[in-house]
């Protein structure tokens, strides 16, 4: 892990991770968003200084991923239904600087809006060609690709005439226990999103557009994929030790 | 250019399907030198619910108080560990030794702590500390929590030796979560 440190009178200590500017992350309490009412923290998180046990974090560049794991769409007997998208992007961190060999862990449903799980109780067909997991490790630059389909939009009982937009799950750990992030990539020009209480518990406009995927002619493949591009921001580290908080 | 990180969302009612591959119930293996405890717990909503759609995700030292990196490899130091339909979760480990913390202060034995689950838009980031360890008492983290509450903090021993620790994500007994 980075060794990063200053020195304070004669101690070493770790440089932090920033925390985010206001309104660009969500709060717990978010009441549009139902499950949150009797599951989310009531009391305000306590600051806490950056110790080794927030500034280390695991690693799984040890960790072995299967030659497909970022093909959604390999490993079955046929094709599996939906529009085939390619995913790409870079993972950076807030001063710009990629984030090299990380592991990314992406689950989504199918084209139909139906998720290989037990819970999902929705009416939709299940796809015996797709399991809508994936991994990848990010290359030296930060990179990663991901082979799909564009995952359908579903119900969901939050309120009357509930229904998510099309989305799929992300989860990365960056290089240490303060960057860990789970989020979700949208797609581009989905009116749903206008509606969906998740997505809108970020308050500040440009970051919740930052969840958004853009085209990306770069990554499409004539007369196969639609690429979408989506890169993802972990939190960059303090630059000096007079930034600490608190 | 800076940008701000990427927004949080939540892990959803679905995760085991993309995070379940990495699911385990022991975090170090049987040979690791230090004290084995074993941990167990349920996780409750504010109405004093069990959660079965809980994510745990654990981040610890080693016996002599050095993480992953810094120990070498055959001490990951990480587990993730889901509640089951009762909201209990389960992990066997080694009791961490002690890590250093700022200004040289060293800090008392601690498990950290991610708790995901569909209703928190955000991971809840917490500390275990173990019953009956009197360095907690100069814990430089512990000292930042009102005491009333650094209860929430502390596993219990039970009587056949394992760990009790509960999260309640809201109420009177709301776990402490912090922001670092």
């Amino acid at each position: 892990m980075s060794s990063i440190a200053v020195r304070v009178n004669d101690v070493t200590e770790p440089l932090g991770y920033r925390r985010p500017p206001p309104h660009t992350q969500p709060s717990y309490l978010h009441s549009a968003y139902a499950s949150t009412v009797d599951r989310a923290p009531g009391t305000a998180p306590i600051e806490i200084p950056a110790t080794r046990s927030e500034v280390t974090g695991p690693s799984f560049e040890s960790v072995a991923l299967a030659p497909n794991a970022g093909d959604l769409t390999a490993g079955f007997r046929g094709e599996p239904l939906g529009e085939r998208i390619h995913v790409a992007g870079r993972v950076l961190d807030e001063d710009g600087a990629p984030v090299p060999h990380t592991l990314i862990e992406v689950w989504q449903c199918n084209a139909a809006g139906r998720y290989l799980h037990a819970g999902d109780r929705h009416a939709a067909p299940l796809d015996p060609n797709f399991t809508g997991v994936g991994r990848v490790r990010t290359d030296a630059v930060g990179s990663y690709q991901l082979r799909t389909i564009k995952p359908g939009a579903y119900p969901w009982r939050n309120h009357y005439n509930a229904w998510r937009p099309a989305h799929i799950h992300f989860s990365l750990f960056g290089p240490a226990w303060s960057t860990r992030l789970i989020t979700q990539m949208y797609f581009p020009a989905d009116p749903l999103l206008a509606f969906d209480p998740i997505y809108n518990s970020i308050p500040d406009p440009a970051s919740r557009e930052r969840l958004v995927a853009s085209l990306d002619w770069d990554h499409s493949v004539p007369e196969y994929a639609i690429g979408y591009r989506f890169d993802i921001v972990l939190r960059g580290r303090y630059q000096t030790p007079s930034e600490h908080r608190p | 250019m800076s940008r701000a990180p990427t927004g949080s969302q939540t892990v959803g009612p679905f995760f085991k399907l993309g995070l379940s591959w990495l699911y385990t119930r022991e975090i170090g293996a049987a040979a690791l030198s230090g004290r084995h405890v074993e941990l167990r717990g349920h996780v409750y909503d504010g109405l004093g619910r069990p959660i079965p759609d809980a994510l745990l995700e654990f981040w610890q030292a080693d016996a002599n108080g050095l993480y992953h990196t810094e120990a070498g490899a055959e001490f990951m130091g990480f587990a993730r560990v889901p509640t089951d339909a009762d909201g209990v979760f389960e992990l066997r480990t080694v009791k961490p030794g002690r890590v250093g913390g700022r200004s040289g202060q060293l800090q008392a034995p601690h498990l950290n702590v991610y708790v995901f689950m569909r209703g928190l838009l955000l991971p809840l980031l917490t500390r275990m500390y173990f019953p009956d360890e009197p360095v907690n008492a100069e814990d430089p983290v512990l000292a930042l929590v009102p005491e009333a509450r650094r209860e929430t903090l502390i596993a219990r021993s039970s009587a056949a030796g394992v760990l009790e620790w509960d999260i309640h994500t809201q109420g009177d007994r709301e776990i402490v979560c912090f922001v670092a």
